[in-house]
């Protein structure tokens, strides 16, 4: 099957004057199946948020191709692209920004409906109280406007308003960590009922492991631009290879205190290198608590482990010698 | 967040927001002045030239006469009634100053927002050229610009016009660079917008509150820039009743008749106070980020 969406090397950079550039991106590929959902997942900074602009071509991209459904958009006019948008969309992290305040509800999710010419006058007003519905909020709603909203309740206008097209490809990002931890598990279970619903594809970007664990087919783990290691999300999680993954899911909470107490800690020291000079090597080197010469001058290829299980870009774990990480 | 710093776009204004800013606005004094005075100026430039004489009628058995239950403001050199020149100045004041602001905010706001929006070579260009003309002082430029143009009120209004068209530009773009930052824009695109529906539908609402406070400030500049160059020859001529026209003729009569330098002189003070006052309160009561 063609996947829904396919990026092959995506490069972006931001010029940074005096010839610098923010290297965001840094020659990521990844791909989804229909139906999939995939977590990506990386450090405030890794450049998630850039890739997903990208596949909405919201930034245009320095290098690298994006397609959506076997169509390359990475070079489409703002024209030509219009049409295809019937099929993807996003639900950004703040709550806040992402509804324009002068609108009101049932404006914002028909949008879309308006945009397409898909549906007008009463058969719009129709599948946006339907939608909201579906989101869990009132049809009466509609009239409101989004200051008059909680923070979890806009997040459900903003998933309204993505999802009444019906595409087939959903870019939510971080869609619930600006909200309070008291309605995350709510918002992320509607998502995950819709998924499953609608059968929408979803690359959903995360900085928290936790909170892909239960909806995520697959992870992808992103670092400095690049992605470190993909696979599916239950291998990820039971044996994580990279030492960047073991990094960030140790740094993840467990609920049960025993397995907490008892599990291997990589910890993570220092921040994440600026994206305006990467490392050279491999780019988690400079972190890296196994990190041995040939990483530093090396940079290592995101190659299929030799145990066949998920793609990894380490030396360490597709070279010669493994080392046993848990000793440390 | 390692998003990148933007301005934020000043709260828009959505409905049932009105009537709070409207009472934040009526509470204070010396808006309320402005409001009053600018209402004021407006009538006596809309209804005063029908309600008195016809302000070039000559009457050589009046001639620069006191003020008196006839003509209350008195007559000048020529025996004509000083109020209905007062109340015709008021028209081409008022003229000057709203149709140069309207100009340069037809001309302005289209040529901000397609700079901003698209940014690319147009908008170095178009700012490069904006700080050249900000550079000079206004009313050097206009001088200037109303001596080419020949001194008329189509001459005073496009020299006024264009020495406003900087300050447009530059607000309606420095919005629009905030606002397309803004989340919900980049949503619109993802909804399948086309830019003009963009521009228009969200950005453009956004530019309203800066503008309406800059054309406030500008219109009182206009009313002076127009009676400055009226006085100095280049605009509105004699017999046409300008304020600016009228204060050429009185600086003869200073000892004779001082009324007709008095009059013109406070209503061009009072009109400009109360843009001012009510551009401010406007300012206030709209931008947040002017920290009340
Ligand atoms: N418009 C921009 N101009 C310049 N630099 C940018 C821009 N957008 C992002 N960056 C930079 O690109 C890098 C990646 O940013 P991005 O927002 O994609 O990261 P992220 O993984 O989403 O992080 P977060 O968890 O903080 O959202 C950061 O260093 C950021 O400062
Ligand atoms: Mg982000």
């Amino acid at each position: 099957m063609t996947p829904v969406l396919e990026i092959d090397g995506l490069v972006k950079h931001f010029g940074a004057g005096r010839g610098q550039a923010v290297h965001a991106v840094d020659g990521a590929s990844l791909s989804i199946a229909p139906g999939e959902v995939l977590g990506l997942v990386g450090e405030s900074g890794s450049g998630k948020s850039t890739v997903g602009r990208c596949i909405l071509r919201l930034t245009d991209p320095t290098a690298g191709t994006i397609r959506l459904d076997d169509t390359d958009i990475t070079h489409l006019s703002r024209r030509a692209l219009r049409p295809l948008r019937r099929d993807v969309h996003i639900v950004f992290q703040d709550p806040y920004s992402s509804l324009n305040p002068r609108f009101s509800v049932g404006r914002i999710v028909g949008e879309p409906l308006r945009r397409h010419r898909v549906a007008s006058g009463r058969e719009l007003a129709d599948r946006v109280a339907a939608m909201l519905e579906r989101v869990g909020l009132a049809a009466s709603l509609s009239r409101r406007y989004p200051h008059e909203l909680s923070g979890g309740q806009r997040q459900r206008v903003g998933l309204a308003r993505s999802l009444i097209l019906e595409p087939k490809l959903v870019v939510a990002d971080e869609p619930v960590s600006a909200l309070d931890v008291s309605v995350q598990a709510s918002v992320l279970n509607l998502m995950t009922d819709l998924q499953r619903d609608m059968g929408f594809s979803c690359l959903f970007i995360t900085h928290d492991l936790s909170v892909v664990k239960y909806l995520a087919d697959r992870i992808a783990v992103m670092y400095l631009g690049q992605i470190v290691e993909t696979g599916p999300a239950a291998e990820i999680f039971a044996s994580p290879q990279h030492p960047y993954t073991q990094a960030l899911l140790s740094a993840a909470p467990v609920p049960d205190p025993v397995e907490q107490r008892e599990r291997s800690r990589v910890v993570l020291g220092g921040d994440i290198p600026s994206p305006l000079d990467p490392p050279a090597g491999c780019r988690f080197h400079t972190r890296c608590p196994v990190a041995v010469e040939r990483c530093r001058t090396e940079e290592p290829a995101l190659v299929s482990r030799r145990d066949g299980g998920g793609p990894v870009a380490c030396h360490l774990v597709t070279g010669a010698d493994v080392p046993d990480l848990t000793a440390i | 967040m390692a998003e990148q710093v933007v301005e934020r776009p000043a709260a828009p204004v959505s409905p049932g927001e009105r009537g709070r800013l409207w009472r934040r606005f009526r509470r204070r004094p010396m808006p309320m002045t402005g409001l009053v005075l600018v209402v004021a100026f407006l009538v006596l430039a809309l209804a005063g030239p029908m309600l008195t004489r016809d302000p070039s009628a000559q009457d050589y058995n009046a001639i620069m006469m006191p003020s008196s239950g006839a003509h209350p403001l008195g007559t000048d050199d020529l025996g004509r009634d000083a109020l209905a020149r007062i109340a015709s100045g008021a028209r081409i004041s008022l003229q000057a100053g709203l149709l140069s602001t309207l100009l340069a905010l037809t001309v302005g706001i289209p040529i901000g927002l397609v700079a901003g929006f698209y940014r690319r070579w147009l908008d170095p260009v178009v700012m490069r050229l904006v700080d050249v003309v900000l550079a000079f002082p206004f009313l050097v430029f206009a001088v200037g610009l109303a001596a080419i143009l020949g001194p008329s009120l189509r001459g005073v209004v496009l020299a006024l016009s264009f020495i406003q068209l900087p300050q447009v530009i530059r607000i309606t773009r420095g919005e629009v660079l905030a606002a397309r930052e803004m989340d919900y824009v980049a949503a619109a695109i993802a909804d399948g917008s086309t830019d003009g529906h963009i521009l228009a539908r969200y950005i453009l609402p956004n530019c309203a509150g800066p503008l309406i406070v800059q054309a406030t400030v500008a219109i009182p500049i206009a009313i002076i820039g127009e009676a400055t160059l009226s006085f100095l020859g280049l605009g509105v001529q004699p017999p046409t009743p300008s304020w600016g026209v009228m204060l050429t003729t009185a600086q003869q009569y200073l000892d004779q008749a001082p009324w007709l330098a008095i009059w013109p002189g406070v209503m061009i003070a009072l009109a400009t106070l109360g843009f001012n006052l009510l551009g401010d309160g406007l300012r206030d009561v709209l931008d947040p980020r002017s920290g009340t």
